[in-house]
């Protein structure tokens, strides 16, 4: 598709805005596994640097262990108690043994957001391909725990109580279509945000360019601003992923 | 018409799903501030609520804008 990648060119004014090269994926070092194409890309790499972030946080942040904490125990300790209030108030006593896998998605999550607000970075959450693995693995996962738990019993969560009978038949499949598209919605969620806010943010950044030194105030004070609006994005972003995740948990486990 | 001028026109249109998601978080953040302003001390209680409210009602809107693109650059 030659207009893939081709820059738009604003009418008259002669600003070349090209808001899609930034979600370009660049191998940085070429692999390839029984003719797969593995290679390390730039998203590999920002992943790579989103655990290395958290895993240094929680590990060299709580390696003082001092009672009244210092300033990088204190991060570790709010996030580590924030993840452990939503998973205790969404799943419940019962969704403990999950709360792991709930920090390290949400710690992920958050991380690979923030990484991509940083100039000249990428943002790793901004393809599909990334959040519908982490979605479908959830989705995977909950379903499989549902049925542990319930048995085959686990189906009756998709006929609501107090239903007469000849509802059931529009209902059901409903509710059953409302159920598998979980994944999409999640994924595209965060997917949708996180491109949407850096093309925004690149077109944005093209016109301070384009009107140059006289009139690139305005568009730069919108940036400065919407910039900080793409911050908490990032932040609620992974919070909405994390507690989305904490709610499908409690569906499985505790039917409705 | 042109199958590039047919990806444009059919872009804008799919973008126009995003005025529901502006009605939608208007929506939820004036009824929470509705409830804030009558009942303060029960406001800070339902601000994870608001939260996920908010998400979920951008995310609707949000899916118009994908089509958009998708639209746009995969056809």
């Amino acid at each position: 598709m030659a207009v893939e990648n081709a820059p738009v060119h604003g009418a008259g004014a002669g600003i070349e805005i090209d808001p899609m090269h930034q979600f370009e994926i660049q191998p940085l070092v070429k692999l390839d596994l029984f003719g797969i194409d593995a290679s390390f890309t730039n998203a590999s790499l920002w992943m790579v640097i989103a655990v290395v972030l958290v895993t240094g946080l929680t590990i060299w942040g709580m390696s003082g262990r001092a009672l009244v904490p210092g300033r990088l125990q204190s991060v570790a300790e709010l996030s580590y108690e924030f993840v452990a209030n939503m998973v205790r108030e969404n799943v419940g006593s019962a969704g403990q043994r999950y709360f792991p896998f709930i920090f390290t998605l949400f710690m992920f999550v958050l991380a690979a957001n923030m990484l991509g607000m940083v100039p000249y970075s990428f943002a790793v959450t901004s393809h599909i391909i990334v959040t519908f693995a982490l979605a479908a693995f959830i989705f995977i996962a909950v379903t499989v725990i549902g049925f542990i738990t319930h048995g085959l019993g686990f189906l009756r969560f998709f006929v609501p109580a107090g239903v007469p009978s000849f509802m059931l038949v529009l209902l059901v499949p409903i509710e059953i279509i409302s159920y598998l598209t979980r994944p999409m919605s999640l994924s595209v969620r965060l997917f949708a945000n996180m491109m949407a806010g850096h093309t925004m943010l690149k077109v944005f950044g093209a016109f301070v360019v384009g009107l140059g030194i006289l009139g690139g105030w305005a568009p730069l004070a919108f940036l400065v601003a919407f910039t900080g609006l793409e911050v908490l994005v990032a932040f609620l972003q992974a919070y909405v992923f994390a507690i989305l995740t904490c709610i499908y948990l409690n569906d499985a486990l505790h039917m409705h | 018409m042109e199958p590039e001028a047919a990806k444009l026109i059919g872009a804008g249109l799919a973008s126009i799903a995003l005025a529901g998601a502006g009605i939608g978080i208007g929506h939820i953040f004036g009824n929470y501030l509705a409830g804030a302003l009558r009942n303060p001390s029960a406001a800070q209680g339902q601000f994870a609520n608001l939260l996920l409210g908010f998400a979920l009602a951008e995310a609707t809107g949000l899916f118009g804008l994908v089509m958009a693109f998708i639209i746009l650059f995969v056809f």
